[in-house]
Formats: C-alpha cells, sequence, structure tokens
C-alpha cells in the first residue's frame, strides 16, 4: 500500500477517535475548566489560521491580494459568495499579471 | 402543526428518515463544491482518484481532508500529516460530548455509526432538534447524514476526474484556492470569544516558525500559540457560553 493509503487509514482513525472520544472521556467530567474549555475553542481558528498566514506573507503578492480580497468579503458575505469571488480575483489576477 | 405530526409519527423509521433526509438536502447543496474541490486538488497533489475517493468515504471531514491535501503537496513527514489533521478535527470531541447525551438509546452499533457521521451540520441539526423536544431517533439521524455523506464521497470521484482533465492548475488558481477556504473557516469562527488575539497569535506564530524553524512546524507551533493565548485570556465567568 501506498504512504497516502497509510496516512488516510491512520487520519480515519484519528478522526473516529475525536467523534467519540468526546462521548467515551469528556462527558464523564462534570465540569471542564474554563481555560482548558478556552482553548478547546480557539484550536480549529489556531490550527486553520497556520495554513493562511504563511502562504499570504511570504508567496507572491498576488496571492497577499487575492486573501486580504476575500477576507474583506467574508466580513460581509457567507462562506460560498466569499470563496467564489476569491478564486475568481485570483484567476483575474493571473490572467492580467502572469508571474 | 409540523412538530405536532412528527412526534406523532416519531416511532416510524421511514417517515422519520425522510424527515431527516429534507434537512440533509441543504447540508449537501452547500458541501457540494469543496467536495467537489477535494476530488481536484487531490489528484493535484499526487492522489489517484481512488485515494481521493477513499479519503473523503474514511474520513469525511472537509476542512481537515483540505489540511491532509495541503501538507501532503509541502512533503511534510506522514505522523506530522495526521497529527495536524486530528487537530482540525478536535473540536469534535465537543461535539461528540454534546450529542452523545441525544442519543443515549441508540445501540452500540448505532452510536458507532452515528459517531462516525458526526460532522459539524449533523451536531448542528441534532442539537437543534434535540432541544426542540423532537425525539432524536436513528432513523432520523441516519436520513439527515445520507445524502451529505453519498454525495461527498461521489464529489471526491467526479471533482478528480475532472481535476484529472485541468491542464494549468496555476493559472486557475487551484494552489490558493486552499488558503482560501481555510480564510473562510476563520473568519467563520470570528463570533467567538478570543477570535482576534488568538488569529493574530497564530498567524504571527506561524509566519515567524515558517521562516525560522522550517515548513511542517509552523503549524503545530502556530496553533499552539493561538491555543496559549485563548487559555491564557480566557475568564471563568465566560464558561458556558460556547
Amino acid at each position: 500500500m501506498s504512504t497516502i493509503v497509510w496516512i488516510i487509514f491512520a487520519a480515519a482513525v484519528m478522526t473516529f477517535l475525536t467523534r467519540v472520544g468526546g462521548h467515551l472521556v469528556l462527558s464523564r467530567f462534570e465540569r471542564i475548566h474554563y481555560r482548558v474549555e478556552a482553548g478547546l475553542n480557539a484550536v480549529p481558528a489556531a490550527v486553520l489560521t497556520t495554513l493562511v498566514a504563511p502562504p499570504a506573507f511570504t508567496n507572491s503578492w498576488q496571492e497577499f491580494a487575492a486573501l486580504l480580497f476575500s477576507g474583506l468579503i467574508a466580513t460581509r458575505f457567507s462562506m460560498m459568495p466569499m470563496f467564489f469571488s476569491g478564486a475568481a480575483f485570483i484567476i483575474l489576477l493571473r490572467h492580467f499579471f502572469p508571474i | 402543526m409540523d412538530q405536532a405530526v412528527s412526534a406523532k409519527t416519531a416511532r416510524r423509521p421511514r417517515v422519520d428518515f425522510w424527515e431527516g433526509f429534507r434537512k440533509g438536502l441543504p447540508v449537501m447543496v452547500a458541501s457540494a463544491p469543496f467536495g467537489l474541490l477535494f476530488g481536484a486538488v487531490a489528484v493535484d497533489n499526487g492522489f489517484s482518484v481512488s485515494e481521493a475517493v477513499l479519503m473523503s468515504a474514511t474520513l469525511y471531514a472537509g476542512a481537515s481532508q483540505m489540511v491532509g491535501l495541503e501538507l501532503f503537496g509541502q512533503k511534510i513527514a506522514p505522523w506530522l500529516i495526521v497529527l495536524s489533521i486530528f487537530a482540525v478535527n478536535f473540536r469534535h470531541v465537543l461535539y461528540s460530548a454534546a450529542v452523545g447525551r441525544r442519543i443515549r438509546h441508540f445501540t452500540f452499533w448505532q452510536k458507532v455509526a452515528a459517531f462516525f457521521l458526526l460532522v459539524d451540520p449533523q451536531y448542528a441539526e441534532t442539537e437543534k432538534r434535540g432541544e426542540a423536544g423532537l425525539p432524536v431517533t436513528f432513523a432520523w439521524y441516519l436520513g439527515l447524514a445520507t445524502p451529505v455523506y453519498v454525495m461527498w464521497t461521489a464529489e471526491a470521484f467526479i471533482g478528480a476526474v475532472f481535476g484529472n482533465l485541468i491542464s494549468d492548475p496555476h493559472a486557475i488558481g487551484l494552489d490558493v484556492l486552499l488558503p482560501i477556504y481555510f480564510l473562510g473557516l476563520v473568519m467563520s469562527f470570528r463570533s467567538r470569544p478570543r477570535w482576534l488575539p488568538v488569529v493574530i497569535a497564530s498567524g504571527a506564530a506561524s509566519v515567524l516558525a515558517y521562516n525560522t524553524v522550517g515548513s511542517p512546524w509552523h503549524v503545530s507551533l502556530g496553533a499552539i500559540a493561538g491555543i496559549l493565548v485563548a487559555a491564557i485570556l480566557a475568564k471563568p465567568a465566560e464558561t458556558g457560553k460556547n
């Protein structure tokens, strides 16, 4: 089996553990410490930000502009219009300013 | 009226199933572009069509699948990819604890299936139904999940087949679509307490780590910075709000 297939199976098991783990572990505690809960709540935004900031600030100016534009759109519109206008923006930028 | 009808018919699995199914349709439509995008980016990052389908069918976790692709494209150690997927999915722990209380009456295997299918909208709809006092039956739960899961897997196939036909992924911005998608998710969390300090801390730490320690570590170091900031700034009074 290829590395990809192993990664997929390991990730599938880990994903299932997160989905069953809260029921098995977290529900045994009467109260979760507020700092732990705040930390858990912050996990998705914290992880996903690390996948946006480096490409935005270390690649081409076109990528920075496209992400800035998408971020501004996201303050007013939902995911779907934000995503498609961001995609259109980068396609146009790359068309008119190649490299 | 609607609620009275559903309460009366709650024990008829077929009625429950279709009631859930109807709730699943808008979720299915909203997730469709991302299911297709996943397939297309997967083949662009070296996955075969069947590997893309396998990932959608076994993980069934949109954001983390995209994270897996992004990191795989950067030739990062496999265990770090798995760890990052785990980190993105860690929020499910909270859903799981909440939904577990609603499905106590499921059999063991029904619970296994239910937790496997526990994606964000599944959690939201189940909580909504439970809070409304309506019965969360297995048939309803499965009906809700069916259109979303079946189409999510099918979209990986369709996206991957079409991804193979894309001759110039750079021109259509395929490499930037994932950061845009992740940014959209980050922005969708912005009503959470301490969102801005978390994002600033994670963003600054990840850029710093990216330029100093190097590529795979910017994810874990950036994430830890954001989580620490959230924990440090937390106040006792705010618990239970989220």
